[in-house]
């Protein structure tokens, strides 16, 4: 079909939504598998106490390389893999709104994270975890390269992150289809549309808050040391006003996956679909008021803890909504139990795990016991592994025959569920105890007789597990690549409209633009083909959003090395900038 | 389609063995954990934990129902070969409103309960009977009894009973004091002063440690709090608030490693610069005040028991005990260290 076809130059110059899809997804792939061996190194070390494999500087690289990594890195490119592959398919569009944006975005993300982890060859990876929290992180502190990379590197991704939102809100409002009205959006295409706000409105905040920490490190500003009359827990607050919703970012996308793939393998339509939508925007909406129950134990009075205590417990309604409505689409449906919904009804199963222990850490006497324990590092995995990882897993293996016109093979595949489901909850439900008797988080060593020797084994079995259970995958998606193209357009039997086109789709995705007539289109007879052929215009390739990236990745190196090659960075990006402004689009 | 069929028999077998493998989890984890959150022994570990005993088992009760239709559903509804299309139903309003009601029920049993917890224990304490100023500094605890004129390092001392006031200011980056046996954890903030307060109600030794991440050797933060009878508390402070005496003034029958451990303490080794010893000319404040340092049980923030051979190890090489410390290899050999060890043991 001429999708795909073409050699290097062809992708490196691509602006076709659904290439750009592929590099997210490929690039986000290579990203799991250094994240995941950074998690087996940290296992590793933390499996006999006094263990001796890592040093304490090492540790500290890895685990925050590992929160960073598997957070910015892999889940939130592949989301955006099926943004940009899916989300012009489900709306009936021809491409995103600005095509060559979003190849920038893509540029964008994948220079900063190379960039970020790039420090680890060049005088040592960030050691301050994710969250990098001020004053460790002044130049006193913190006095190596290391902070550095994380500021410019999160400065780049995060730029590809806030432009590709943009694009996506513009294409989702714009672009639909005839007929195609919101309360008809697919799940996922509405997931997507939430938490494309909350991207841009949750990484400013951050952006802001780093911009402040380099000026503090490389211009001697003072906003976040105590010394000077500046305050560390402005950096807390800014960084969580963006961590938190940056939860939601990880998540929402996983919840509009299996939102999509639970109807289609219960034959029936989503139960109380307008309150399934309602109440996503109303997790990401109430997701902005409730960053300082991250911070219950840094002394904020008693007021202030109690309101950010029951802001927080109000997530559980919509949450919990989602939930039984799930629920409620399975039930009295057929359900078929190919890999995909064994995914999604993983994530419905230990979602729920991670919101039950939610739950109890919202409440703030009890988070004054279970904060920075590994009870914390047991809810969140179940929320972000058995919740976004398991839910992109779904659309991995419900989307493939779309993406590549093939089948991955479905008994491997239900080896890697069980494999990956036995394997994390060996690794994660044992971290409940740990952290409840006493164990603290991002301590690279543990003394022996604090009594989590079994539950720091047993965890570190759980991720071997685990990581087989990635490779049966690898094996899977690799072998699945080279047999037949065999997948017709709509091989699961699905209701929305991606499955109206060919497998692969053609360049130009539909031939005729359909008008939507129901939610449901292609079970309910809901697509009428305008008899007129169409002319439609497909944009030009171009090298230009690379170039501009490329000047800004120069630029930020230059930040490190010094001002002529800022300088160069800078002319680079103008002129990208330039040659993009006057290039012919069609 | 037609292998859509559950494999019943395998999913059943591999559930049993996920919960055999939890099963024996618990019981192979039934041991001693003396820093654990759910063995409280104050007042205020007493509130959280019976405040977190009532949230857990609303939440048991709430991922029973739940997981029970999940599972329910998934056997119940596997396509059957042969049978007509489900039913398309759209939605139930009734429904809908009933589990938005519910959560939200179950949430004022976990939410009123939290905030009278909350307003009991996170304001101003109820007396005030030993007061303590702790100072986190990487990677160490520097506490001080201002009423009691004593200043000490990694070992909280406090009489049961007594509630302390507990004042919390940070030498460097952000700590986080953490007692579990006792008490939540509270943040020493760089630059401003934090507060907590409990009871502590059982005589015992409890470890705790540093829990909020702060540089290399953040693990190796821990300290150890001494709940006393009010007697023995009485006897350590007595002692603990006594100087030592003058340098170059040894006792008559002292141990000649002693003597000349002092000698290269208060000369060669240069200990002086960073250490204070109470009643001598060592003043300094970068490092923890070693007045009594024989008394303590532990040295190097809890991480090694106090003895001769620690302590020349760790004078030694402080380097390798606790990677990135501010302490300095003085460059002292065997003899020296093993001289200096023997004095500071001395300073009971």
């Amino acid at each position: 079909m001429g999708t795909y076809s073409g050699g290097l130059w062809s992708w490196i110059t691509t602006v076709d939504h659904k290439r750009i899809g592929i590099l997210y997804f490929v690039s986000s792939l290579f990203f799991f598998l250094v994240g995941g061996i950074e998690a087996m190194l940290i296992r590793l070390q933390l499996a006999t106490p006094e263990n001796t494999l890592l040093t304490a500087q090492a540790y500290n690289q890895l685990f925050t390389m590992h929160g960073i990594t598997m957070l910015l890195f892999v889940v939130m490119p592949m989301s955006a893999a099926f943004f940009n592959f899916v989300v012009p398919l489900q709306i009936g569009a021809r491409d995103v709104a600005f095509p060559r944006l979003n190849a920038f975005s893509y540029w964008l993300f994948i220079f900063g994270a190379l960039f970020l982890n790039a420090s680890f060859f060049f005088g040592g990876a960030p050691d301050v975890g994710w969250f990098a929290y001020a004053n460790l992180t002044s130049s006193q502190y913190s006095p190596g390269h290391g902070v550095d990379f994380y500021i410019l590197g999160l400065a780049l991704a995060g730029a590809g992150s806030i432009v590709a939102a943009l694009n996506f809100i513009v294409t989702i409002i714009n672009l639909r289809a005839p007929g195609m009205t919101f309360m008809r959006l697919p799940l996922f295409t509405w997931m997507t549309f939430v938490v494309s706000f909350l991207i841009i409105l949750a990484f400013p905040p951050f952006t802001i808050s780093t911009v402040f920490l380099l000026f503090d490190r490389m211009f001697g500003t003072l906003f976040f040391e105590p010394s000077g009359g500046g305050d560390p827990r402005l950096w807390q607050h800014l960084f969580w006003i963006f961590g938190h919703p940056e939860v939601y970012i990880l998540i929402l996308p996983a919840f509009g996956i299996v939102s999509d793939v639970i109807p289609t393998f219960s034959k029936k339509p989503l139960f109380g679909y307008p309150v399934v939508v309602y109440s996503g925007v109303l997790i990401a909406f109430l997701g902005f008021g409730v960053w300082a129950h991250h911070m219950f134990s840094v002394g904020l009075g008693r007021i202030a803890n109690s309101a950010f205590s029951g802001l927080t417990m109000l997530i559980a309604i919509p949450t919990g909504v989602k939930i039984f409505n799930w629920i409620a689409t399975m039930w009295g449906g057929a359900l078929r139990f190919k890999s995909a919904m064994l995914f999604s009804i993983g994530l419905v199963a230990m979602f729920v795990i991670g919101g039950v222990s939610g739950v109890m850490h919202s409440s703030a006497p009890a988070d004054l016991q279970q904060t920075d324990t590994y009870f914390v590092v047991a809810h969140f995995h179940y929320v972000l592994f058995g919740g976004s990882i398991l839910g992109l897993f779904a659309g991995v293996y419900y989307w493939f025959p779309k993406v590549t016109g093939r089948f991955l093979n479905e008994p491997l595949g239900a080896v890697h569920f069980w494999l990956m489901f036995i394997g994390m909850n060996l690794t994660f439900f044992p971290m409940h105890y740990a952290g409840l008797h006493g164990q603290p988080r991002r301590t690279f060593t543990s003394p022996a007789g604090l009594g989590f020797e079994w539950f720091n084994v047993v965890s570190t079995i759980g991720a071997v597990i685990t990581f087989v259970a990635v490779f049966v995958f690898l094996v899977n998606f690799i072998r699945s690549l080279r047999t037949a193209p065999t997948a017709e357009a709509n091989p699961w039997e699905a209701s929305t409209l991606e499955w109206s086109i060919a497998s692969p789709p053609p360049v130009h995705n539909f031939d005729r633009t359909p008008e939507v007539r129901s939610r449901d289109p292609l079970w309910h007879d809901g697509i009428v083909l305008p008899a007129a052929e169409e002319v439609f215009h497909m944009p030009n390739p171009s090298y230009w959003p690379l170039v501009t990236a490329a000047g800004l990745l120069v630029l930020m190196t230059g930040a490190l090395v010094g001002l002529p090659l800022v300088l160069i960075g800078g002319a680079v990006a103008v002129v990208g900038i330039y040659g993009w402004s006057f290039e012919p689009i069609h | 389609m037609t292998d859509g069929r559950p494999r019943l028999p395998g999913r059943r077998r591999q559930l049993a063995f996920a919960a055999l493998a939890l099963a024996a989890l618990f019981v192979a984890c039934g041991g001693d954990f003396p820093q654990s959150s759910l063995r409280p022994q104050s007042d205020v570990a007493r509130e959280i934990d019976s405040l977190f005993r009532g949230i857990f088992w609303w939440a048991m009760g709430v991922l029973v129902v739940v997981e029970g239709a999940l599972l329910f559903t998934v056997f119940r509804y596997r396509e059957r070969p042969g049978a007509a299309r489900p039913k398309a139903v759209h939605g139930n309003t009734v429904l809908e409103i009933g589990w938005t009601i519910a959560p939200a029920v179950i949430l004022i049993f976990i939410g009123v309960p939290t905030m009278l917890t909350l307003w009991r224990i996170d304001g101003p304490p109820p007396s005030s009977d030993v007061r303590v100023e702790v100072v986190g500094h990487q990677w160490w605890w520097e506490f001080r009894y201002p009423d009691l004129g004593i200043t000490t390092a990694n070992e909280l001392h406090l009489p049961v009973g007594k509630t302390a006031d507990v004042r919390l200011r940070s030498g460097d980056v952000l700590h986080s004091f953490w007692f579990p046996r006792v008490s939540g954890k509270r943040d020493l903030v760089p630059g401003r002063e934090n507060s907590l307060w409990f009871t502590p109600d059982s005589v015992g030794v409890y470890p705790g440690q540093c829990a909020e991440f702060c540089g290399t050797s953040h693990a190796l933060m821990g300290m150890r709090l001494f709940v006393d009878s009010p007697e023995d508390f009485e006897a350590w402070a007595a002692r603990q608030a006594s100087p030592q005496e003058a340098e170059g003034d040894p006792a008559p029958a002292e141990d000649p490693m002693v003597t000349a451990g002092r000698e290269i303490f208060f000369g060669a080794g240069g200990c002086i610069s960073c250490h204070a010893i109470r009643g001598t000319v060592a003043a300094g404040v970068i490092g923890p005040d070693l007045t009594h340092v024989g008394s303590r049980s532990t040295i190097a923030a809890g991480l090694l028991e106090n003895t001769p051979e620690n302590l020349a190890k760790w004078i030694m090489d402080p380097q390798e005990v606790k990677p990135g410390n501010l302490m300095l290899d003085m460059g002292l050999n065997d003899e020296q260290a093993g001289q200096v060890a023997a004095y500071l043991l001395s300073l009971e």
